[in-house]
């Protein structure tokens, strides 16, 4: 495993899961495809998830990959109840386009 | 026994206002009229029940409901005590009350309201009852209280017109400020005997000697200022005047007869208390005589036959004033019950004149009644004998035992008085003169519509004037009954019954003589030169004054009314500006940021985002700078 972290350096496992985060980040807030928008949130979850995995290798510690299976499990949670909401949403307004969901309006 | 029939005597006018209030617009305005009457009969037939009763065992009946207050070693029962001088005032309170209610079934009946009316009238006599009959000042201060809210309410009775509802309000808040004393006096009352209780304070004040003489006095004077606001003395007596708004029963019942004698009842009541305050009864006296000689002058140029009534009434209240100052107490009894008959009879014998006249009660354009009207006419000219004071009727026994303390004991207030009296008969004559003698002023029609009233308003008319014309005898010189009965109320010895000497001749031939004088000159002005009193605006000099009532309702307006309006208006406009605008600029802000928090929720799940990622960004900047 050392050898893999040698050859490539933790940087740049942190590098790219900044990239990963960002992407994630402004997928969020660009895009308004509820169904992309969601991916993206998929997505800054697992870079948190690639860097636990690569600082628990780096410092030798097994809590970290722990750590991320139950990340991981609440992660499936998430998107069970995630999708059933974007579904009924669907039902209600026709729509997933998150610029026209404006009920919470005060 | 005694307590039920008390509650009958007590709750009879309650139950017919009860039902009148309820029921009356239902029932129709014969059966409101009997009810109303009936209620104050059975009051009445209860009263003399027990009048009989007293004179034959002449012991007061005490009767003890509950006990009402009781702090510490202070105890306030609801009582009631009937003796001497409650049954007395209730047989003419009862007595007339009935007549007046018998008089206002005709009087009111094309009133819309008549069921109001009655009702009004009915919880009047039971307050009046409660005031009476009450064994301590608290218990009287409820009747006080309740006689002042019937007698607003029936004042501002046709209650759309400005005027009225205004002399309303005056004469509610005139009382007020009689009322302020006559609590602060039930306080101090309180304070120095633990009780309120008249006969426990009877005792307590003539067992032992006391030292508060200064409170005494105090408690004394907050007492009369009440009494002076409800029975119209100087300086409370303007409410009065103004109170003949009202229909014509009301001002004989309430303003004449019955409600303006509680002041007189309750100084009576309190006669031990006032006995030991002799500075108080000296201003009781020096105020009474100058009340009677000047409402007694202003009565001279009124044009309005109610107001020359009003007037008059606030003179011979200011007599009985006069008697209760110089301590005869049971004389001034004597003049508040011969001064019930009779002026009850004016005013319903104005309210009689007013009603053929279909409203008219300017004197100027009355005249000539006398063929029209004889029996309005003879019955008033009856009372007005009596009040002018002449021999044998009832006001000239009653005010010459008034004249005739004031001349034993102090002779400036007798000549003040007598002046007082000639006035009195001068302006009654002038009133009668006016209004029936000569040729009618009015108008064509009027003139036309000319009709004795019915028999359902000359008949109380009637038995007034009969007990105006013999009322006298209950107190005559030399033998009188009324001493007798109330001795057993007053803890010093009674006058004993003026002994006739050639003193008492004297004076009786000069209050006569000065009746006549007055008469001679109305006679001489008003019929034989039919002079006719002025326009409004031609009244000038003295008479002018007069007639302006030496202005103090001006005076009051300038003094207390204006500058307290001065004064709440500076308090509306600066003050509760002031406050309002800090309280409402406070809830301002907090709404305008409300508003502008309110523009970040629009419903945008992107914005929402992005303030989230801002925040949190600018967070971790946060964290990470230090």
């Amino acid at each position: 495993m050392n050898n893999i972290l040698n050859q490539i350096g933790i940087e740049n496992y942190i590098f790219l899961s900044v990239i990963l985060f960002c992407i994630g980040v402004f997928g969020v807030l660009y895009r308004r495809n509820a169904i992309i928008v969601f991916m993206s949130i998929e997505i800054m979850l697992n870079a948190v998830n690639l860097l636990f995995v690569a600082f628990s290798t780096y410092h030798q510690d097994a809590q970290g990959q722990v750590f991320v299976f139950f990340s991981m499990a609440v992660a499936a949670a998430e998107v069970a109840v995630g999708l059933a909401i974007l579904v009924s949403v669907f039902r209600n307004m026709g729509t997933i386009d998150v610029g026209n969901l404006k009920n919470l309006k005060g | 026994m005694d307590t039920r029939l008390v509650l009958v005597l007590l709750l009879a006018p309650f139950l017919g206002f009860l039902f009148n209030v309820f029921l009356g617009k239902k029932v129709g305005k014969n059966i409101v009229g009997i009810v109303g009457t009936l209620s104050v009969v059975v009051s009445f037939a209860v009263t003399l029940y027990f009048f009989l009763q007293i004179n034959q065992t002449k012991q007061a009946i005490a009767i003890n409901l509950f006990d009402w207050i009781s702090i510490q070693r202070f105890n306030i029962s609801f009582g009631f005590l009937l003796d001497q001088l409650s049954l007395i005032w209730l047989l003419f309170v009862t007595g007339i009350g009935s007549l007046i209610h018998l008089y206002s079934i005709s009087y009111m009946h094309e009133d819309e309201k008549m069921h109001s009316f009655f009702a009004y009238l009915n919880l009047f006599i039971f307050f009046m009852i409660t005031l009476v009959i009450g064994s301590n000042l608290l218990v009287m201060f409820i009747g006080w209280e309740g006689v002042g809210l019937c007698s607003y309410l029936l004042i501002g009775f046709w209650y759309k017109k400005q005027d009225f509802n205004d002399a309303a309000k005056k004469a509610f808040i005139m009382n007020r400020i009689g009322d302020l004393g006559f609590l602060i006096g039930i306080f101090i009352v309180g304070s120095l005997f633990n009780t309120l209780d008249f006969t426990t304070i009877k005792t307590v004040i003539t067992s032992t000697s006391n030292s508060n003489d200064f409170w005494i006095a105090a408690a004394a004077f907050a007492l009369f200022i009440g009494a002076s606001g409800k029975s119209a003395q100087i300086p409370l007596y303007t409410w009065l005047p103004d109170a003949m708004a009202g229909p014509t029963p009301v001002s004989a019942l309430i303003h004449a007869a019955t409600m303006v004698t509680a002041g007189i009842f309750m100084i009576t009541r309190l006669n031990f208390l006032f006995d030991m305050a002799p500075s108080v009864q000296n201003i009781i006296a020096i105020v009474g005589a100058i009340t009677a000689l000047v409402a007694a002058t202003i009565a001279l140029v009124q044009n309005d036959i109610k107001k020359v009534l009003a007037y008059s009434t606030v003179s011979q209240l200011g007599l009985m004033f006069l008697a209760l100052g110089l301590g005869a107490y049971e004389i001034a009894v004597f003049h508040v019950i011969t001064h019930a008959f009779f002026k009850a009879c004016l005013f319903l014998g104005s309210g009689s004149v007013i009603h053929g006249l279909h409203g008219e009660q300017d004197m100027r354009k009355m005249g000539g009644l006398k063929k029209a009207m004889p029996i309005t006419f003879i019955t008033m000219l009856i009372a007005v004998l009596a009040i002018s004071g002449i021999f044998p009727l009832a006001g000239f026994w009653s005010k010459d035992e008034i004249l005739m303390t004031a001349f034993n004991e102090n002779k400036a207030l007798w000549v003040i008085s007598s002046i007082a009296s000639i006035m009195t008969a001068f302006y009654m004559f002038r009133l009668i003169y006016l209004t029936f003698f000569n040729s009618f002023r009015g108008t064509e029609e009027q003139k036309h519509h000319l009709h004795e009233s019915p028999s359902l308003i000359t008949s109380p008319l009637i038995i007034l004037a009969i007990l105006s014309f013999f009322g006298g005898i209950i107190s005559l010189p030399g033998h009188s009954w009324l001493n007798e009965y109330l001795a057993p109320l007053f803890s010093k010895e009674v006058h004993a019954a003026h002994s006739l000497g050639s003193t008492e001749y004297i004076l009786m031939a000069v209050a006569t003589i000065g009746a006549l004088i007055g008469i001679a000159i109305a006679y001489k002005k008003y019929l034989k030169d039919n002079t006719i009193p002025s326009e409004d605006a031609e009244i000038k000099g003295v008479l002018k004054v007069l007639y302006n009532k030496y202005y103090v309702d001006e005076a009051y307006d300038a003094i207390f009314v204006k500058p307290i309006n001065v004064l709440s208006g500076f308090f509306r406009d600066s003050v509760e500006t002031t406050l309002s605008a800090l309280v409402f600029g406070l809830g301002k802000v907090t709404n305008e940021f409300a508003f502008q928090g309110k523009k970040l929720h629009n419903g945008s799940v992107g914005l929402y985002l992005f303030a989230f990622v801002i925040c949190v960004c600018a967070l971790l900047t946060y964290l990470f700078l230090q």
